[in-house]
């Protein structure tokens, strides 16, 4: 199995006629997904790699005889992002992608806060989406079809990355390695995402195929800190293998300097690579210092956990 | 955009928190008129980005109108961790019965505003937090729904604050509450919030940061406050390798590339990316024992000008012979593109691209491509068998003289 998407999800694509919306529709079709529609206000009629194009949400739900989408990938620019995610809300949609990067904190509080009230999930901003190898995509993530295959084996590890690219380097040594990745999400670049390490944890427990856990982790936010709380506070059956980038931040000079991702700069004590690493460790959760060594140390604490 | 403290109570004012009636100004002899206007003693303060004003003699204490235009005169003057004043501001000296402290942050896990206060003002918050957690009152605020004063009732409250004194704080910490998303702040905080001897209340002092992503919306707030559309408040001053790299950047708008040098003293070249491949591979060379000339990110797919752009504003950096050219594994970005861009780059500036290339590791889209083209010119080039460590090693060694070229 996997968490949040499989082979019958069906989505739409929000913003579907922009540039990187069609290369996203394309690659997600080449994949195996299921698209159901796409929404541009005021493009009603066209067709994207053989999706429709509707001007709402609601028409979409209608031209499928009423059925609400799974999930929708939002890809529109920064200041028409929320209104498209109320609407996708709104109709009822329990999954929203939201790949739009540079969209203000108080807008992604107020999306997550209508996502809480109707019961519904958002993975991003600022993020590539999620993939489950060999059965679906949802989002950029992996590129093209054949790419994404190449990197994505079907697998025994869960993924969950605050950078899209290192999602696919991480997964593409997982799988050169023999154990395959069962769903691999990147979660975003943001300082406020829907989705947290430790809110996508429950999903994972309760998924038969994920055995272990990778994350990749960066300076900045609290969001460490509290998969440490989480774990501490669970009996979680699965490993958790952590690599920590951008250890170079914790230099005096870079404080406040942002680098790699809006969310990522050293702003207090709790926020540096060496603080978080403490934490996660202090967890029961192994902190890699190279992508490579990643395969060995899920392998080790796996054997342990059979052991 | 962090705020001047002039422009943070002015802030502060239109939300309706009472300010004490004071001035600011470039020109000591207005400083002095000012100080008249307000009559008594004054207090002058330095208008800079920075902490430490008052250690560094950039708070003074005046009695008279002639005093504070001295004040202001050596102020104006004083540098404070290297940062210029822009004016002073002149303030009545108050007469303070208590300090107290209210700010607003976002709390990333919440993914609410967050609203703390306490009635040890005047010092920083993170210590009373951790000194006296008792004298700390937290209220988490609501995006959606519209704030309410009992939100900062119970921030007030949680600090054991209560009587006539909460019922003057309520309205003042829910403006400010509501200041803090209508403005689309990341930082809004009042410190000292000062209880005066006839009872009232003042912002004695206001830090106020704007959320870089919402500038665009708040044009309006800004030009009311003076700050033109196109003035820049980074933390430092870009360098010139930083500003090359912009303009090149600006130049097209096909892909992203972004570079920093500030705090890189080493000879390693990097020409790296997207966001966390560019975090990863500034430590493994790190990790490795090489010395990175500066940071760089490339995404998005760019053209062969920008990677082109990018490269020759890295090898023209002083003391950089080689660059390393290295990816986590790409999907968007064409690794022929980068691998056309940085050997146009070397012989641009007449260097051969097979020297100067210490190592490409760029994986994924369109590599067979690009690894043909690098083997044209010699270029030393991994796939994704070679993990970003190991190339990082090789080119530390390569540049280190450890090995053979």
């Amino acid at each position: 199995m996997s968490i949040l998407i499989d082979k019958s999800t069906t989505f739409i694509v929000q913003g579907i006629t922009g540039r990187e919306a069609v290369n996203l529709t394309r690659e997600c079709l080449d994949f195996g997904s299921k698209i159901v529609g796409g929404v541009t206000p005021g493009r009603k009629g066209r067709e994207v790699h053989g999706v429709p194009v509707f001007d709402t949400v609601a028409q979409v739900v209608e031209h499928n005889g009423g059925a609400v989408p799974d999930g929708s990938v939002v890809t529109v620019p920064p200041a028409f992002t929320k209104d498209a995610v109320f609407e996708a809300l709104e109709a009822g949609i329990g999954l929203v992608v939201i790949v739009t990067e540079r969209i203000p904190r108080r807008d992604v509080a107020q999306m997550v806060e209508l996502a809480d009230l109707r019961g519904a999930r958002i993975i991003g901003p600022n993020c590539l989406g999620l993939i489950v190898p060999g059965v679906a995509k949802m989002g950029g993530i992996g590129g093209p079809a054949k790419d994404a295959a190449k990197a994505y084996g079907p697998g025994r590890v869960g993924v969950m990355s605050r950078s899209g690219g290192m999602t696919t380097e991480i997964s593409s040594t997982l799988t050169a390695a023999g154990l395959g990745v069962s769903t691999a999400i990147s979660i975003g670049g943001d300082a406020i995402i829907g989705s947290a390490y430790a809110e996508l944890m429950p999903l994972f427990e309760a998924d038969e195929q994920t055995e272990a856990i990778v994350i990749y982790t960066e300076p900045g936010g609290r969001m460490e800190a509290q998969l440490s709380e989480w774990v501490a506070e669970h009996d979680s059956r699965l490993p958790i293998v952590a690599f920590m980038a951008g250890r170079f931040m914790d230099s005096e000079e870079m404080k406040g300097m942002s680098f790699g991702h809006a969310g990522t700069i050293v702003e207090g004590k709790e926020d540096t690579a060496a603080q978080k690493i403490e934490r996660l460790q202090a967890a029961g959760i192994q902190v890699v210092e190279r992508i490579d060594e990643i395969p060995d140390a899920v392998k080790a604490r796996l054997h342990e956990g059979a052991a | 955009m962090r705020f001047y403290e002039y422009e943070a109570r002015e802030i502060v004012k239109r939300a309706g928190i009472p300010v004490t009636d004071y001035g600011f100004t470039a020109d000591a002899g207005e400083a002095g008129q000012i100080a008249e206007r307000i009559g008594g003693s004054t207090v002058i303060k330095s208008q800079v980005l920075t902490g430490g004003r008052m250690k560094a003699g950039g708070v003074k204490f005046a009695d008279t109108p002639g005093e504070a235009e001295a004040h202001a005169a050596d102020i104006l003057k004083l540098e404070i961790n290297g940062h210029a004043a822009r004016g002073v501001l002149v303030d009545p000296r108050a007469q303070v019965k208590q300090e107290y402290y209210a700010g607003v942050v976002w709390d990333g896990t919440a993914k609410k505003p967050l609203i703390l206060f306490s009635d040890m003002g005047g010092i920083d918050i993170e210590q009373v937090a951790e000194e006296h957690p008792d004298h700390v009152g937290r209220a988490h605020v609501p995006t959606l729904l519209p704030v309410s004063d009992f939100h900062a009732k119970q921030a007030i409250a949680g600090a054991g604050v209560t009587g006539r004194q909460m019922q003057r704080l309520i309205p003042i910490v829910s403006r400010l509450a509501q200041l803090f998303q209508t403005d689309d702040m990341t930082l809004a905080e009042i410190n000292p919030l000062a209880e005066l001897e006839d009872g009232s209340f003042v912002a004695l002092d206001a830090h106020m940061e704007m959320e870089k992503e919402a500038e665009g919306r708040q044009r309006e707030l800004l030009r009311a406050l003076g700050i033109a559309d196109d003035e820049e408040r980074d933390g430092h001053e870009p360098s010139t390798f930083e500003s090359a790299v912009s303009a090149i950047d600006a130049a097209d708008h096909r892909g992203v590339i972004q570079g920093k040098d500030t705090g890189f003293h080493g000879d390693l070249g990097l020409v790296i990316g997207a966001g966390g491949g560019s975090l990863t591979l500034t430590d493994a060379v790190q990790s490795v024992g090489g010395s990175p000339a500066n940071y760089s990110e490339i995404g998005g797919n760019p053209s062969v000008a920008k990677a082109c752009g990018l490269a020759k504003a890295v090898l023209q950096k002083d003391g950089v012979e080689k660059i390393a050219v290295m990816m986590s594994i790409v999907s968007n970005t064409r690794v022929d593109i980068v691998a056309r861009g940085v050997i146009k780059a070397c012989i641009e500036l007449g260097k051969d691209p097979a020297e100067t290339i210490s190592v490409f590791r760029i994986p994924g889209a369109w590599e067979e491509e690009g690894f043909k083209i690098l083997r044209r010119y010699g270029v030393e080039h991994f796939d994704r068998s070679v993990s970003m460590h190991e190339a990082a090693q090789r080119a530390v060694d390569k540049i280190q003289g450890t090995t053979a070229p």
